[in-house]
């Protein structure tokens, strides 16, 4: 579940880090699985310097498309609506989500057939349209093992990547009664089989969109597992999901992002399928939806688009591999974080989605590492943003004043005057000086206890003479 | 149903500023100075006075002079990553002015290094020392990159056979692009054998105020770090306080037989003929 509502949610990220730290076989899914991805990218990628010069190409085709995003989209729904498409402008997820239910309503749908699309995660789609009495059934494995077992993803690629083979068989066996099983191949099958059903009865084909061509009106969508192309062609009606970032003006736009987003995420050089959506079937045509919508859903990010440091988050082409290389998320795992998007991205993208101070905690629980940013496709700056976060949070800058709706949220007078007089402190060398003689005097008395710090080390001793005094007793023997 | 654009949307702001493309400064190196300015770093200054002496010590061998300002204090770093700019910016201020002549400013410190390189001209956008900062953030170097490239140091090694695991700060390896260098010049050292730690560009846990913000995750990550250093050798060396501070300090705490030092002092007693 997202915290929509929850303003303890830092209190509650605390308690979820602690669980899934002392959760062993979570520790060891993630520390597996992100050990995997790290390799498989790696290989991949091997070549540093065409790596380097798609990344640089990448991140100025994201650029170039954010620096005209309002004009594309306009575009894109002018080229989309002239060949057949129903476009659709949501400003939230709410509205969505009510986009979707009148459309359903309209054809008199029972049942929606859904390809990956987190866009439809954040909105809670599924949870909504049950509501309604309309069941949405997730067709890509990963996501049809996370509804099986009521859970939410924990990565946005491998959205059940906390669970291992052991678990999926018994969670697979309980609920729909097939063999318990380690082979992989024959619950691919018996997921395969439940689900072609489905297909077939299916009302409506819902997915997501990787990225959306504004000259040409083209969705595309990246799959592996053919599900994506059943979703958007075997039910008479197809609705497309997207954020409003992921427009691109043109068509070979779309290659260099691709072939990164491929190999950032699983390493493949390219996914098995790769579908181009441009109208509805055609008189002449075999098969293909009757109807097709798109729903642009802002939801945060026009707002998030009007700062321009902030605005590099909406850059982000969701290939994974941010939270795959983030020490943190290897950690604690997706979950942990209680958003739609977890590791990196989840901690600079959620607080402009869902509240900042619902996502208290998240600019904080960075090292500054900058794993993400080094291996980032269109190398959006995580840790700037992240810092960027913290000083919105504190309303730190009278320079540059925070900007974001929650800014200074975290203020405390007591961190704010703590970080006065530090800085009193070190612009006044004598005291300074003064204060660090205390410190290494006071050593000998203090409790070798530092809180959080001395949990797990030892606190760190001043050494006997500081280097400036070493310093001024070697020119005073001179 | 079917809504037009203008309708239901919040209107896109059309002439929004284009986003910059965060681009790495190019770095040049000077050539070989006859003085250099020696900013220690808070760490170094109370905690590693060792490490700071060794590459003083190390520098005058070059024949190189340095000056140490009595009167710096700290670079600003922990105020800036945890969001207080204000004070952050009026600390880093504080120490331009220990810096009168161009000379080059070493660091024996990835981390604060990195901070005056390459965060420096940004704190001060729009600000009168705009220029100023921009100046000093040219001229900072980490120690051990200043020495490998600009000095060409080549060490002897006058030590013993040992064992040592490599740990560089994510603040050297990827703020500033120099993993290399450590190895670089553990590598020269021939009786110094280099081994690689398992999964050696992770971070070891410590972040600043990371480390007390969330221990439980802190804690995590460096117990795995320690181990991963241990499985590969008993004596660790590290360009970063930080992490010196944050490992060493686990390995004690828990009892595990590893050694670490700053990579300066062990440079820097390895070429001594007592090594
Ligand atoms: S932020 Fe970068 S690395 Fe992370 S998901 Fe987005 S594109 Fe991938």
């Amino acid at each position: 579940m997202t915290l929509k509502t929850d303003h303890l949610a830092g209190g509650q990220f605390y308690i979820r880090v602690q669980d899934a730290l002392a959760n062993a076989p979570i520790r060891a899914n993630f520390r597996k699985a992100m050990d995997g991805l790290m390799h498989k990218r790696a290989t991949a990628l091997e070549d540093t310097q065409e790596r380097e010069s798609l990344r640089e190409l990448a991140a100025n085709v994201r650029l170039r498309a954010l620096a005209r995003l309002p004009e594309l989209l306009i575009q894109l729904e002018k080229k989309c609506q002239s060949q057949g498409i129903q476009v659709h402008w949501a400003q939230d997820a709410q509205q969505a989500c009510e986009q979707v239910l009148a459309i359903c309503q309209q054809r008199q749908a029972r049942t929606v057939i859904k390809g990956k699309s987190m866009v439809s995660e954040e909105m809670e789609l599924n949870h909504f349209l049950a509501e309604a009495g309309i069941e949405a059934l997730e067709s890509d494995l990963g996501e049809y093992i996370v509804q099986l077992a009521q859970e939410t993803p924990s990565h946005i690629i491998m959205p059940a990547i906390h669970k291992n083979t052991q678990q999926i068989s018994q969670l697979m066996h309980e609920k729909t009664g097939t063999q318990l099983s380690h082979d992989v191949a024959y619950l691919t099958e018996c997921a395969r089989q439940q689900l072609r059903e489905r297909f077939q009865q299916a009302d409506i084909g819902l997915s997501g969109v990787n990225f959306a061509v504004a000259e040409t009106g083209t969705l595309c969508l990246v799959e592996n597992e053919g599900n994506g192309r059943l979703t958007t062609s075997v039910p008479s009606c197809h609705i497309a999901v997207m954020g409003i970032e992921k427009v691109v003006e043109h068509l070979e736009d779309v290659t260099p992002l691709l072939s990164l987003l491929t190999r950032s995420a699983t390493g493949q050089a390219i996914t098995t399928y790769f579908n181009m959506i441009s109208r509805p079937r055609q008189p002449d045509e075999k098969d293909g939806p009757e109807v097709v919508h798109l729903i642009l859903v802002d939801n945060g990010r026009a707002h998030l688009y009007q700062d321009p440091e902030l605005r590099d988050t909406l850059r982000c082409i969701r290939c994974g591999a941010c939270m795959n290389h983030c020490p943190v998320y290897t950690r604690i795992g997706g979950h942990a974080y209680g958003t739609t998007y977890p590791g990196p991205i989840g901690k600079i993208l959620m607080p402009h989605l869902t509240g900042f101070a619902n996502n208290a905690a998240l600019p904080s629980a960075s090292t500054l590492c900058g794993a993400c940013a080094e291996v980032c496709p269109v190398k959006i700056p995580i840790p700037d943003i992240l810092v960027r976060l913290r000083r919105e949070a504190v309303n730190g800058d009278q320079i540059n004043p925070s900007v974001m709706a929650e800014k200074g949220f975290k203020r405390t007078w007591k961190e704010a005057l703590a970080w006065q007089l530090w800085a009193y402190l070190a612009q006044r060398p004598r005291l300074y000086q003064i204060a660090t003689k205390i410190a290494r005097l006071g050593h000998y008395w203090m409790p070798q206890s530092l809180g959080a710090w001395t949990q797990v080390r030892t606190a760190p001793r001043p050494a006997a003479k500081s280097l400036s005094q070493l310093r001024r007793d070697a020119e005073k023997s001179l | 149903m079917h809504t037009s654009s203008s309708s239901k949307v919040a209107p896109l702001y059309t002439n929004a500023a284009p986003a910059q493309q965060a681009s790495h400064r190019l770095k040049v190196y000077p050539p070989k100075p006859q003085k250099v300015y020696f900013f220690a770093t808070c760490l170094v200054d109370l905690f590693y006075p060792d490490a700071g002496m060794a590459g003083i010590q190390l520098l005058e061998q070059q024949g190189i002079e340095v000056l140490y300002p009595q009167t710096q204090t700290c670079c600003g770093q922990p105020a800036y990553t945890s969001g207080y700019h204000d004070q952050a910016r009026a600390v880093a201020q504080a120490q331009f002015d220990l810096f009168p002549e161009p000379w080059p400013i070493v660091l024996p410190s990835g981390s604060c290094a990195g901070m005056m390189r390459q965060h420096y001209p940004q704190l001060f956008a729009n600000t009168p020392e705009q220029a100023n900062a921009q100046a000093i953030a040219n001229r900072v170097f980490e120690l051990t990159d200043f020495l490998l490239h600009v000095c060409q140091l080549q060490l002897k090694d006058e030590g013993k056979p040992i064992k040592v695991a490599l740990h560089t700060s994510c603040s050297a390896r990827r703020e500033l692009g120099i993993a290399h260098v450590g190895e670089t010049l553990l590598d020269q050292l021939a009786q110094v054998e280099r081994i690689e730690p398992k999964r050696t560009s992770e971070c070891c846990g410590f972040g600043g105020t990371f480390a007390v913000r969330h221990p439980q995750i802190s804690a995590a990550m460096v117990e795995d770090k320690t181990q991963a250093l241990i499985d590969a050798a008993p004596h660790f060396v590290t360009t970063d306080c930080g992490c010196l501070m944050n490992i060493q300090g686990h390995a004690e705490k828990t009892r595990l037989k590893l050694q670490g030092e700053h990579l300066l002092s062990f440079l820097w007693r390895r070429t001594q003929n007592d090594a």
